[in-house]
């Protein structure tokens, strides 16, 4: 026990200081490691409060922040809400279909006429690659990408990294195969940034057609057969045949996307005995995936959900002090 | 730096607070002990040996971290935040003698931040302060009630309180 001189002031925690260097959270692209173990650790603690009777604490008591989806979603929209709610932030969602964006006002009028309300945050979802870096550019209020168009959708590749560390307790070192629509899926981006950062091995996998350009430099390998991405496998991430974002033929038919690239059990049988399957949702049943897999022993779909919740906390929080910090 | 409590002198504290609990509380039935993170984790565990060694009973013990309930969290400019971590009471405080346990009690917020946590998991009977330093100064009308010492200080020092498990 020792007195040594020191400045007064509040009672200075005796915890590593730790944040995040930007205000926004735009992508993985433009994250460290560092701040992924930041967050993934945070959102450990977030978890536990979701396991009380009074699943609330008063951190972003006096916040306010708003949920700007101009895309259909339900998971994601309801994940951040729930995850504002839990640490007492005053939330409201805005919705397009019901907004004046219907009545032809730009994005930007729209943005700079909820800016005027004065929020903290801004959660969006935009069909346009790159909205949510427009606005971070001329907004006051911190700007959360929850899916931007093809780009990125850095709070899902979040959740998933969290649920597969806590089933494996690590990333480096895990073979992981990403299978399905790899051209029209933020999700896969977001996800081979993060997952290449924290040195697990990706193998992605889909039809020839639905291959983005320069995946080969993004992922350790890429192949059009479903078996070499499964064999030994630790963690299968199917994604989804996004059909409302296919303005051409990709794909013959759904039944002859299933023969060649569904997740079924016997095919499943490749990958490592304790593989976990997952799913960013929503979920096409017997075209990505048998409903047998995804209702299976080693589907962790639905802790995926539950998981977003605790990682969405954790980037809310550590956002939020940031904020009164200069250009990001 | 000057020292102002050996190794020898913390245990004796520390066992006299346990019989100061067991003489205040008439035994250790629906006691449970709570150690605020970091340093009055480790102390609220030795509080629970020496309850064992006096009583033969095991006291419950479980760890409160306050950091989303601290009121100057947003108040740094450019914060350097405090880690989050997670908060382990693995038993209902629904109607127990609550025992909070930390290392220095400084300014009271600290202690503020711990009642207000502690509360969103249930209704204690009571909520009793254990500390191992009283340093004064205090902010909010909060008060020990076991201390293992009285330390005056100035507002100037700072007061480091290194305890082993």
């Amino acid at each position: 026990m020792t007195a040594i001189p020191q400045t007064p002031g509040p009672v200075v925690p005796d915890v590593a200081p730790a944040t995040l260097r930007s205000r926004h959270l735009l992508g993985i692209d433009g994250l460290d490691a560092r701040e992924i173990t930041l967050i993934l650790d945070t959102a450990e603690a977030m978890k536990e409060i979701g396991t009380r009777s009074v699943k609330k604490v008063p951190t972003l008591r006096g916040r306010t922040v708003v949920n700007l989806f101009f895309e259909p979603s339900t998971r994601t929209r309801t994940s951040f809400e729930v995850a504002e709610k839990r640490l007492s932030a005053d939330t409201l969602s805005i919705a397009t279909a019901t907004s004046s964006v219907t009545k032809g006002e730009s994005l930007i009028d729209t943005v700079r006429n909820i800016e005027a309300m004065a929020p903290d945050m801004i959660v969006m979802r935009h069909a346009s690659s790159g909205a949510p870096h427009l606005l971070a550019r001329m907004c006051q209020s911190a700007i959360v990408n929850a899916g931007d168009g093809m780009h990125e959708h850095p709070t899902q590749a979040l959740l998933d990294a969290f649920t597969i560390r806590e089933h494996k307790q690590r990333l480096a070192g895990l073979k992981i195969a990403i299978i399905g629509d790899l051209l029209h899926s933020r999700v896969l981006r977001s996800n081979l940034l993060l997952l290449k950062m924290m040195g697990a091995e990706v193998w992605t996998c889909g039809p020839a057609t639905l291959l983005p350009q320069g995946i080969g430099q993004m992922s350790a390998h890429v192949t059009t057969r479903i078996d070499e991405a499964l064999d030994g496998a630790d963690v299968v991430m199917m994604l989804r045949i996004q059909q409302e974002r296919m303005h051409g033929h990709f794909i013959p038919s759904v039944r002859e996307y299933f023969s060649l690239f569904g997740l079924t059990r016997e095919r499943l049988r490749r990958a490592a005995p304790d593989a976990i399957v997952m799913h960013p949702g929503p979920m096409n049943r017997g075209v990505e995936i048998d409903s047998e897999v995804a209702d299976g022993p080693g589907s962790v779909i639905l802790e995926q959900v539950s998981n977003g919740v605790a990682v969405r906390m954790a980037v809310l929080y550590l956002l939020a002090g940031r904020e009164a910090g200069g250009e990001g | 730096m000057p020292q102002v409590m050996d190794a020898d002198r913390m245990s004796r504290a520390l066992t006299r607070i346990a019989h100061e609990i067991l003489e205040r509380n008439r035994g250790l039935d629906e006691l449970a002990l709570v150690g605020i993170r970091t340093r009055g984790v480790p102390l609220a565990r030795r509080l629970a040996r020496s309850l064992k060694e006096i009583n033969g009973d095991e006291v419950p013990t479980g760890v409160l971290d306050i950091t989303l309930y601290r009121d100057d969290l947003m108040r740094h400019p450019v914060g350097p935040q405090p880690v989050v971590r997670s908060t382990e009471i693995p038993f209902s405080i629904d109607n127990r003698k609550i025992l909070l346990v930390d290392d220095v009690l400084y300014t009271g917020r600290t202690i503020r931040s711990a009642l207000d946590a502690l509360i969103d998991f249930g209704r204690p009977r009571g909520i009793q302060l254990v500390v191992l330093i009283d340093r004064g100064h205090r902010e909010l009308p909060i008060k020990a009630d076991y201390v293992g010492k009285n330390l005056p200080t100035s507002l100037k020092q700072s007061v480091q309180a290194p305890t082993k498990s």
